[in-house]
């Protein structure tokens, strides 16, 4: 099992003091020394923006791909090596805006990876230009004179194109957040778990004082496998109406488990010196 | 054409009529009976209603090109005889359906043999699918070049084996009714085209796009995502025909960013990928192109040209897309560009790129042009017994002071992938050679300068001398690539004065062997589909070497050996 000490890189953290990344890092090291991933059993797949930073204070082997391009590298990873555990770390940006398209049919796929949304609602690498997550009104540099769309809400888009595990964290909550993505990650199919953070230099409105104010945890009787309900609930936005918690969860099989060929062994452990083809070949004479 | 034993048979429809199955099937009679062919389609960007046509060709040698003229025209409608009865040579002939209102009347009969076969009554009555009305018309023609119908049978009953006995049966009956008729009916007029020779030697009938996802499996394919788009969809409907026999993944994406992103995913946990696409498709891959080449993971694109920009001409042929292949994406980075000029080709360079990716850890672009993806060819049953597969330098060891990205000498480092205990990252900034995001100085330049280094050493170990067919000491000298290698090589049997260099490696390029040649030939024609010459381009920016005479064509058709011989005949009669 990995300590804290064997995760550290070297690299200092370059986060902004307070940036709720430094609190998604760190409830994932947690979650990682609790549960034993480390480089024999993990691979992490980040995009661009200030969350795709924690590669390099992550001692754990990872890809750090393009902007908006996470999802598609780590379905690769994951379908020829399906024993891995991957994780996926993206921004609102990164998912939403220029990944919109692979997030949406990694859902309905149903993937067996773990998708952490870093939520800031802000693009704060570019600092600090509106979001998909932004609200409407919003001023950035961007949209000085407000913000003229309506955001996207990551919960009610993973419910509906078919995401199996659902959830929604507050990064100041690090055991809270950390729990969660030890749920998520163990949940066989695609997780998606949006964690609401704060970026403190460039999104004044959504600052920890808010989130603290206005998020409480889903009730202990709601149904996670009430589709409806799980609808219901995503949709609440306001004051003292976030709630956090296990939105949705259903049993269905993970995409990588109805896939005959790696049914016995990953993609990558099956031989590939295939001499004897006079079979297919003769198909075409 | 100088060729007098090359004979050829069009057969010309409605898209949705099965033309180009049709084509297939007596493109096989011919193969099985102990001859080579070629097809060649063309086809509009239409499900039903259009203009199909396809050309078999068939000559006891070796063929690879279509041709202008047309001995035998199988004519499904009027539109076909409209559109074609220009094309057919003096002694040619036309099979058309007598129980329809075909206006044939224009025709010389002292000049064209008129071949009317009641094919609808004979494929109702054989049952109840139109489509039989091809079988009958195949089986007709089969009886007119003097082949035998029992390879037909034969064929049809393969074919149509998972169809079920009633399916077989109606299409026996309508071979046997059309082959006897036209035995019965114009027995005077049978040649020996498709005369079966005795101990024929095997041969395959491939598309390009069949021997690229043929030799992807040969070459140990391990995963595959390509996102459909003309012309190079062949390849993902042959891969994904056979993964689970041979355990390898083929997943269809939400669109070709994601089909290149999967794949150096799929590239950099270990396995074997390759992606394929169009000129448009490509266009979307670029931002994922440099992301292998900064993390130096391996992979394979196929790049199945069409004509361009934009939508273009989804189902015609161009080479329009060297320049683009060879410079796309911002920045220096080793990127491997090879140019298929044949089925053959295809599948022994798909193999290679599936070898050099992993070996130099970096992108490899294997360019194809439409009328080699579409085309069918004749092939000696692929032997793969020589090929090996080279992983390059990947290790599973575990090491616990593993740098991914060391330098060497030859720039390329040892590899490993996740999972193994071997900490790395594969970093999209630039790094260290840790993977560590970097913006020092030394690790800038000396990673940059590794990664370059790898091109060099390609370059060095790999890179084969180009072809040149014909005489080393030649009048006039062609310079091409892609699929107009076939037509090339049909036009020099009427030119034994003249060579043709063919050229395979676009990046890196033999500079100095084409130098060379160039240098040295007495005259020099680039012959290219595409409207600015763009290999005559590459050609001027590698040797200094300008090529003067260029025959461009960019309409879409193919570059016929009749127009070659036409530029030939007037460069060396302007020459005396």
């Amino acid at each position: 099992m990995p300590t804290l000490n064997d995760l550290a890189t070297g690299c200092s953290p370059t986060w902004c003091p307070g940036c709720g990344d430094l609190a998604i890092w760190g409830a994932f090291k947690n979650a990682a020394v609790s549960q034993g991933w480390d480089n024999t059993n993990t691979c992490l797949v980040a995009g661009i923006g200030c969350h795709g930073h924690l590669l390099n204070f992550t001692k754990i082997t990872s890809f750090e791909s393009l902007h908006g391009r996470a999802i598609p590298v780590a379905t690769g990873i994951k379908l020829a090596n399906h024993k891995l555990n991957v994780f996926v770390f993206t921004g609102d940006g990164d998912c939403l805006a220029e990944g919109g398209n692979h997030f949406i049919h990694a859902c309905r796929r149903n993937h067996n990876l773990t998708v952490v949304i870093h939520d800031n609602a802000i693009y704060g690498l570019t600092t600090g230009q509106t979001s998909p997550r932004s609200p409407r009104g919003y001023k950035s540099k961007s949209t000085p004179q407000g913000n003229p769309d309506y955001p996207l809400n990551p919960l009610t888009l993973a419910i509906a194109s078919g995401a199996t595990f659902i959830a929604r964290g507050y990064a100041g909550d690090i055991a809270g957040t950390a729990k969660l993505i030890i749920q998520a990650n163990a949940h066989q199919g695609l997780a998606v778990l949006d964690i609401l953070q704060p970026c403190v230099t460039f999104n004044k409105e959504y600052s920890h004082t808010f989130y603290q104010q206005n998020v409480y945890p889903l009730s202990t009787d709601h149904d996670p496998r009430n589709k409806e309900l799980a609808f219901k609930k995503a949709l609440e936005w306001g004051e003292k109406q976030i709630p956090l918690g296990v939105f949705y969860q259903v049993d269905e099989p993970s995409y990588e488990s109805e896939v005959p060929q790696i049914k016995d062994q990953t993609l990558i452990d099956i031989p590939v010196d295939r001499k004897n083809l006079s079979n297919l070949f003769r198909r075409y004479i | 054409m100088s060729d007098e034993s090359l004979f050829s048979i069009t057969i010309g429809g409605q898209a949705g009529q099965g033309i180009k199955s049709s084509g297939l099937t007596l493109a096989k009679v011919a193969s099985r009976s102990g001859y080579r062919v070629h097809t060649y389609t063309e086809f509009p960007s239409l499900i039903r209603g259009g203009h199909n046509v396809i050309q078999i060709l068939v000559s006891p040698k070796e063929v690879s090109a279509p041709v202008k003229h047309i001995h035998l025209l199988i004519a499904l409608n009027q539109d076909t005889i409209n559109r074609h009865r220009a094309e057919l040579s003096s002694g040619g002939g036309v099979i058309y359906d007598s129980d329809k209102k075909i206006d044939t009347s224009f025709f010389d009969p002292g000049l064209i043999n008129l071949f009317p076969v009641p094919l609808s009554k004979f494929a109702n009555t054989a049952g109840s699918s139109e489509l039989l009305v091809n079988t009958v018309s195949i089986a007709a023609a089969v009886a007119l070049l003097g082949g035998d119908a029992k390879i037909l049978e034969t064929l049809i009953r393969e074919e149509f084996a998972d169809k079920g006995e009633a399916v077989i049966n109606s299409n026996l009956t309508a071979i046997q009714s059309g082959f006897e008729y036209a035995k019965a009916n114009f027995n005077d007029k049978i040649k020996s085209v498709l005369a079966p020779v005795s101990n024929p030697s095997p041969h395959m009938i491939v598309n390009g796009a069949e021997a690229i996802a043929l030799g992807a499996i040969a070459g140990g394919l391990q995963f595959s995502a390509i996102y459909p788009m003309s012309p190079a969809s062949n390849i993902l409907s042959t891969l994904a025909l056979y993964q689970e026999q041979y355990g390898y993944i083929y997943k269809q994406p939400e669109d070709e960013i994601s089909a290149v992103g999967m794949c150096i995913g799929a590239g950099f946990a270990g396995a074997r990928a390759l992606t394929a696409t169009s000129g448009g498709g490509f266009s979307l891959m670029v931002e994922s192109l440099g992301l292998a080449a900064m993390t130096e993971t391996p992979l394979v694109i196929v790049e199945g040209m069409r004509p361009g920009p934009a939508t273009g001409l989804p189902t015609w042929n161009a080479q329009g897309d060297l320049q683009f292949v060879l410079h796309a994406h911002q920045g220096d980075f080793p990127r491997i560009v090879l140019a298929a000029g044949c089925a053959q080709e295809a599948f022994d360079l798909t193999i290679q790129a599936l070898n050099l990716a992993d070996k130099y850890q970096t992108p490899v672009i294997l360019l194809v042009d439409k009328n080699i993806l579409d085309d069918d060819w004749s092939v000696s049953p692929f032997d793969v017994s020589g090929y090996l597969i080279d992983r390059g330098k990947l290790t599973a060891d575990f090491n616990p002071e593993f740098t991914r990205y060391a330098p060497e000498a030859d720039g390329v480092s040892y590899r490993s992938i996740p999972g193994t205990g071997n900490f790395f990252i594969a970093n999209s900034d630039e790094h260290n050679a840790s993977g560590f995001s970097s913006e020092d100085v030394t690790d800038i330049v000396s990673q940059q300068t590794k990664r370059m280094t790898k091109l060099k050493t390609c370059a060095d170990t790999e890179m084969p001398p180009p072809q040149i067919f014909g005489p080393e000491n030649a009048d006039v000298t062609l310079v091409s690539w892609g699929s107009n290698k076939g037509s090339i090589l049909s036009a020099l049997e009427s030119f034994p004065q003249a060579n043709y260099l063919h050229l395979t490696w676009m990046n890196p390029f033999p500079a100095e062997a084409v130098k060379t040649i160039l240098n040295s030939a007495k005259r020099v024609i680039s012959i290219e589909a595409n409207y600015s010459g763009q290999l005559a381009k590459l050609i001027a920016e590698k040797t200094g070497f300008l090529i003067q005479d260029q025959l461009l064509k960019f309409d879409g058709r193919p570059i016929y050996p009749e127009e070659i011989i036409t530029k030939l005949n007037s460069i060396l009669s302007a020459k005396t």
